[in-house]
């Protein structure tokens, strides 16, 4: 798969002397969703303003498919949209005026059967002649996914989409960013919502402190990482742990009424299997088995937790 | 060139004049008629003509850039201004649009408007004063050029401002007043010896200097010192500006 986006020894240092981005790199594949998860103040925000012309890199280099962000600025921009985190919107447009000045800055000629399109995924149809004003938060916040939309660009930045908004709207966005991905739109987004990256990314950073410390595909990653915990109800109290499963690093819990083992990776099937026969042939009864699998949220905190 | 976003920017600003008609045309219109029917027809009809032109059809050019002058300030630095303070600055940071297409769209859309007021004030005076334009279509290029120069000067304030009050500063403290010190009531001439020296320094003197000649064919300084200031000024603005988006200066942090 072609890269949509190449991000090269990317640093930032503010006039501050804060340093946000110390020497990035970063490839993203067209048509996929990345998700890039990290602290408050590790640099995402960063990240994405240097991508999307918000802020000026202090070296490196970045490509959209293939231009230069800062040499063929016309080229690689038109292929972004960007929501930002904020909701920063002209309070006195209406949505369609909006959208409509949304698409004319990217340099298209006003398309009334895509403005229509986008409205109606987004379920601002019926809104397109209100101020924007007069809308709820989590309406504007789809007036900025259709105005971020309104160009047809290849590459989405979805920063913290989701912060702050219901539900309804929250499953209706990824509904939406699921689209756009069969469409061939490649989506990148930062969330807080962890189980949201869980769900939807292809593919997971994390950055902390300015710097990237894990780039993985989503389900690799698990495997690395992530862990299961299975618990094995007996249905008769055991004082101690029979010599027969010591070999098989199991935990017996103090009230002698629980096994349990912990596997590294997503998979504990075959060792599982071989417990249960185990339990069988030796006569020990058990009324339940239970497997916790930990989150992206687990194995995030603990990857953070590390590095401060 | 980004043609559709120019169009874009500029459609966007001049919707932002047909919101707020009352505030953006209305409004100084009726000012500045009020001047008319105090100086123009009121006390007007007992000064002496200068230079041959009744004191009610002096003041015309004056009066004229007196609203122009000020309306172009403002409404470029509020045009961009009230992005950076909304936050959807993004948006125009994040466009494959140059300096100079921001410009043309901003400064385009506050041009046309101090345009459009400085036409309906001079009908708006034709009610209350007789007068004839010896060169109008060099006083309507002038007004161009005039409208033009200021509404970059205000997009400068509004890059450089940081909140209501400053934006509000230039235009109310420093443009309004050296206009009325400018020789808008009076040919300075009619100054004493010091005072007439230190009206020179007041670069809009030569300004409403230059509109009047358009108007009446008559000056005190010379019309082509008044274009030369202009388009001096004009071309500092516009490096101003460029050199405020190429180093992203209070835009790009």
């Amino acid at each position: 798969m072609t890269n949509i986006l190449a991000i090269e020894r990317l640093t930032k240092t503010y006039d501050n002397g804060f340093v946000a981005l110390k020497g990035v790199d970063l490839t993203i594949a067209q048509g996929e969703i990345f998700a890039l998860l990290g602290p408050n103040g590790a640099g995402k925000t960063t990240l994405i303003g240097i991508v999307c012309g918000l802020v000026r890199a202090t070296s490196g280099k970045v490509t959209v498919d293939g231009c230069d962000i800062a040499a063929d600025y016309r080229e690689a921009r038109q292929k972004i949209g960007l929501v930002p985190q904020e909701l920063a919107t002209n309070q006195f447009e209406t949505v369609l005026e909006a959208v409509r000045f949304s698409r004319g800055l990217f340099g298209k000629a006003p398309n009334p059967a895509h403005f229509e399109r986008v409205l109606r995924d987004l379920s601002l149809w019926d809104k397109k002649d209100q101020r924007i004003g007069a809308l709820s938060g989590g309406m504007k916040r789809r007036v900025l996914i259709a105005k971020a939309l309104a160009h047809e660009p290849q590459i989405l930045f979805l920063d913290e989409p989701t912060a702050g908004v219901d539900v309804e709207l929250r499953r209706d966005m990824w509904e939406m960013v699921r689209r756009l991905r069969e469409k061939g739109v490649t989506v990148i987004l930062t969330t807080h919502y962890i189980e949201e990256a869980e769900d939807m990314a292809d593919r997971i950073g994390v950055i902390a402190q300015g710097e990237l410390i894990l780039v993985e595909e989503k389900h690799a990653l698990m495997r690395r990482l992530g862990q299961i915990r299975v618990t094995i109800g007996l249905t008769q109290k055991l004082d101690a742990l029979p010599d027969h499963l010591s070999d098989l690093a199991l935990d017996l819990t103090p009230d002698g009424m629980t096994l349990a083992f912990t596997q590294k990776g997503e998979d504990c099937d075959d060792r599982l299997g071989a417990l249960l026969k185990t339990l069988v042939a030796r006569g020990i009864e058990f009324r339940s088995v239970n497997s916790e699998r930990s989150s992206l949220e687990d194995i995030f905190i603990d990857l953070v937790g590390r590095r401060r | 060139m980004n043609v559709y976003a120019i169009r874009a920017i500029y459609i966007n600003e001049l919707n932002r004049t047909w919101r707020t008609l009352y505030q953006s045309i209305a409004s100084p219109v009726i000012s500045t008629a009020l001047y008319f029917v105090v100086f123009g027809s009121a006390i007007g009809s007992r000064m002496q003509a200068i230079d041959g032109v009744s004191y009610g059809a002096f003041i015309v050019p004056g009066l004229i850039l007196l609203t122009v002058l000020t309306e172009s300030v403002s409404n470029a630095s509020f045009g961009i201004y009230l992005p950076r303070f909304l936050g959807t600055i993004y948006e125009l940071l994040s466009a494959p649009i140059s300096a100079t297409e921001v410009i043309i769209g901003f400064v385009g859309a506050a041009a046309t408007k101090s345009v459009i007021l400085g036409l309906i004030i001079f009908a708006t005076a034709r009610l209350f004063v007789p007068f004839e334009v010896v060169h109008p279509v060099l006083a309507f290029l002038y007004l161009v050029l005039l409208s033009t120069t200021f509404a970059l000067f205000g997009f400068i304030l509004g890059l450089w401002a940081d909140g209501f009050e400053k934006l509000n500063l230039i235009p109310m403290m420093v443009i309004s007043p050296l206009t009325f010190l400018g020789g808008t009531f009076y040919s300075i001439d009619m100054l004493p010896g010091v005072w007439r020296q230190i009206a020179l320094f007041n670069p809009i003197v030569y300004l409403i200097e230059g509109f009047r000649w358009t108007f009446y064919d008559i000056a005190t300084l010379a019309p082509v010192i008044s274009l030369a200031l202009t388009l001096s000024l004009l071309a500092v603005c516009f490096a101003v500006v460029v050199w405020i988006f190429r180093t992203g200066y209070r835009l790009r942090n």
